[in-house]
């Protein structure tokens, strides 16, 4: 083979040039195709089926995404990204939209010039033990070894809150999760911390979970979200608006399965307005009326993507806590559609 | 004079070797065990294999290959040999070898009644990364044993054509206008030679190509699809990966990095001041930097030069940076080549009255590649080996995909059995390669 194979791929593969961004939507709806970034894979967040279908609470969102603006749910053309390249993928336009577990921090929110626009899963570090240590809460860990990945706001949370305890610990640097679960599991390290949720779904995959413990305290604020690029605030309403529209569905009992005869019409004016049987919001965003119906028949409403997904149904069986719906005490909580 | 003789007449019957000096017995006790010490170390040695084959045995073939998640596994285990240590789950591999092997490439790309007849099934699952893998076999038979016959080269010749096409989709035109590129080139060659003289017509026959594929290509390609249409449906890019991912990749870059490293090497022993810092800079920038570097330039930085909307298709960027890396290897390993021969040979050559490139084809090449074959090969299997850094940048090559099955809660906590897949797939190839090189290397051995 010789270079012709180069030439011969690139005619094929293609340098076509497309046409100057006009506006985020507009190239979407052009393109007929949502292109979604992901994770290459993290339990319950995102991940391919045995047939190559992704599957997941984040993809959950690309998917409703997808479905209030083209109407269907499996126009998504989903982009594995690593913590490296993700940022990259989404400020040169290869991604439309960042749906991977992603914090909202001020400085990748203001200096990244991306824009948030909104937290679909609360997350926070996190303290796993084996039971048979006997410890109740991190504070008593005073000594202990701690498996904890290199080079991420984790092992800095870790030392601030050791600091402010005035304990004592020491640090067992691992790459990656798949590694901590080995080092873990044969007891490099009492003690295994990272993002709560990340916890939860590690412990669901040990032979015999129960002789673990996730301890009480959670010592960061990790909001986690899906974001777009900076300076297109149409494209980024309609994300916004998207993730809004599950979340209201939830508070106003909207579930794919009564989402038919609710969208016939009902008594109650904001699910009207919503499914757009009253008003038009969706006119405003530059979408069709039934934009919102549609992005809750992809994959359900906010609480049934929970469920579906990483909820106490499924092995990682994680508890609502602070992503339960304002009205149940949680932080999930969304402007009024109006 | 009596005639007693004192001298035996007939030869006595070769007898048998003592039976401890022969077969087994014999061979045991004069490699095994001669000698206290070495008996001592091979009953070590051998208590040492027992115990390694004995857990690695068990738990390769005591495995569950029947299950729907690692649970599931966990739980035949248990109930099949009363615990789960020491058993494998290859009930993954069951479950994903398709996807290891071919990543998200759809089974069958075509939809009823396109191009394909009426119904898509009567064509086998992958049946184009398949039939690529068989062409690339056929194409590279006739280049390693010279023992077939010359026309197979044909298949060679149209093979960097028709893999993309068949791998890609899309029509048929694109590669054949890039392959009219090459006709291009040698027909100014050949034309304007006589016109321009020899620089003007090697000048000629590299711009009108260029120009040719720039300008050109996508334009004929279009007007002849509009009139012909002979197209496949088109596979994107995303959907590539798996095994096939790493195939493509390693043998796209050593089918290229060969010829590239060559006419590095070459310049850089040329005496034209230009070539040669063009040719040295090349190689010692490319191996002064990582191939992960080079990889996220492609993955990353290109994409912030681009123009905003370019849509430079990451694994052609993938496979331009993993050739290129390769080739400046290369050119080093062949550049050792040439070095190694001794200096009469390039002095018999110019005797004999031949140019520069009839002493390269004739007499030095054919040494020095002979001599740089184990470092081509190791440069081959390193770069074949490194094609599973991509996962970094989030291509779903076999490593990247262990890491998405084991995201998925069914298969979540699985890893040695995964690896295990991935590693037996490497070997075969890589060892396939090495003992390829061992062949060549008797077969061209000249007894000097």
């Amino acid at each position: 083979m010789k270079k012709s194979v180069v030439f011969g791929a690139l005619t094929v593969a293609g340098l076509a040039a497309g046409a100057a961004a006009a506006g985020t939507l507009d190239d979407v709806k052009a393109r007929g195709k949502l292109n979604c970034g992901v994770t290459t894979g993290l339990v319950g967040f995102a991940a391919p089926d045995a047939n190559g279908e992704w599957m997941g609470f984040d993809v959950g969102i690309c998917r409703a995404v997808a479905a209030a603006v083209l109407g269907d749910p499996k126009a998504v053309e989903f982009v594995p990204t690593t913590g490296k390249t993700r940022f990259t993928a989404l400020a040169s336009g290869e991604i439309d939209l960042l749906a991977r577990n992603t914090t909202w921090t001020f400085s990748r929110d203001v200096d990244l010039k991306f824009t948030f626009v909104g937290v679909n899963y609360y997350d926070g570090q996190g303290f796993m033990v084996p039971k048979e240590l006997g410890v109740s809460s991190a504070k008593e860990l005073d000594g202990a070894t701690v498996c904890i990945q290199t080079g991420t706001t984790t092992e800095l949370n870790l030392a601030d809150f050791f600091r402010s305890n005035n304990i004592s610990y020491e640090p067992v640097p691992i790459e990656t999760n798949a590694e901590a679960q080995q080092q873990y599991l044969a007891g490099a390290c009492d003690v295994y911390t990272t993002d709560a949720s990340g916890l939860a779904a590690t412990r669901a995959t040990f032979e015999d979970p129960s002789a673990h413990v996730l301890l009480p305290e959670i010592i960061s604020k990790e909001p986690l979200g899906p974001l777009v690029r900076h300076g297109d605030d149409n494209w980024g309403d309609v994300v916004r608006w998207s993730l809004n529209a599950l979340v209201t569905a939830e508070e106003l009992g909207v579930t794919s399965a009564n989402i038919g005869e609710m969208a016939a019409g009902t008594n109650n004016p904001e699910i009207n307005r919503l499914l757009g049987t009253e008003g038009s919001l969706g006119e405003m965003l530059g979408l069709d009326a039934g934009w919102a119906k549609n992005a809750i028949m992809a994959g359900g409403n906010y609480g049934e993507l929970f469920e579906g997904n990483i909820g106490e149904s499924t092995p990682i069986g994680l508890a609502r806590g602070l992503n339960a719906q304002w009205t149940d005490g949680g932080l999930i909580y969304s402007p009024p559609f109006r | 004079m009596s005639d007693v003789s004192f001298v035996r007449t007939e030869m006595l019957p070769q007898q048998e070797p003592p039976g401890s000096s022969v077969g087994i017995v014999g061979w045991a006790r004069a490699n095994l065990f001669d000698g206290v010490t070495n008996s001592v170390l091979t009953i070590l040695s051998l208590i040492f294999v027992y115990f390694v084959l004995e857990g690695l045995l068990s738990w390769t073939f005591q495995s569950v290959w029947n299950a729907s998640s690692l649970t599931e596994c966990r739980e035949i285990m248990t109930a099949t040999w009363g615990k789960t240590h020491g058993h494998a789950c290859w009930a993954v591999i069951n479950d994903r070898w398709l996807q290891l092997l071919y990543g998200f490439y759809p089974p069958y790309p075509a939809e009823a009644g396109v191009n394909f007849g009426e119904n898509t099934g009567a064509w086998p699952a992958y049946f184009r990364p398949n039939l690529s893998f068989v062409l690339l076999l056929i194409a590279v038979a006739p280049v390693l044993f010279d023992k077939l016959p010359r026309k197979l080269l044909i298949v060679t010749a149209v093979y960097p054509f028709l893999m993309p096409w068949l791998m890609w989709g899309g029509s048929i035109w694109g590669p054949v206008m890039a392959a009219a590129g090459f006709g291009i080139g040698y027909l100014a060659f050949r034309l304007l030679t006589p016109v321009l003289g020899g620089l003007g017509g090697i000048i000629a026959a590299i711009a009108l190509p260029v120009i040719w594929w720039l300008f050109l290509t996508g334009i004929v390609a279009a007007g002849l699809e509009s009139v012909v249409s002979i197209s496949i449906p088109e596979v994107e890019s995303r959907k590539f990966g798996g095994f096939m991912l790493s195939i493509l990749i390693g043998v796209v870059a050593i089918g290229c990095s060969l010829p590239i490293g060559i006419v590095l090497a070459l310049g850089r022993q040329s005496d034209l001041m230009i070539v040669k810092t063009l040719c040295v800079g090349f190689i010692e920038f490319i191996r002064g930097v990582p191939l992960i570097t080079l990889l996220f330039v492609a993955s990353v930085l290109l994409n912030v030069f681009l123009p905003p909307g370019t849509q430079f298709d990451i694994i052609l960027r993938v496979l331009i940076m993993v050739t290129l890396f390769a080739s400046a290897y290369m050119a080093e390993v062949v550049r050792g080549g040439l070095a190694a021969l001794p200096k009469g040979q390039y002095e018999g050559a110019d005797s004999l009255g031949l140019n520069y490139w009839q002493a390269q084809r004739l007499i030095i090449m054919p040494q020095a590649l002979k001599i740089s074959i184990p470092g081509i090969v190791s440069t081959f299997i390193g770069v074949f080996k490194d094609t599973t850094l991509v996962s970094i940048i989030g291509l779903l090559d076999p490593l990247g995909l262990s890491n998405a099955i084991r995201a998925d809660a069914a298969w979540n906590g699985i890893y040695w059995e995964l690896f295990a897949f991935i590693a037996f797939l490497f070997f075969v190839f890589c060892f396939g390669m090495s003992r390829y090189s061992m062949y060549l290397e008797r077969k061209l051995h000249k007894g000097h």
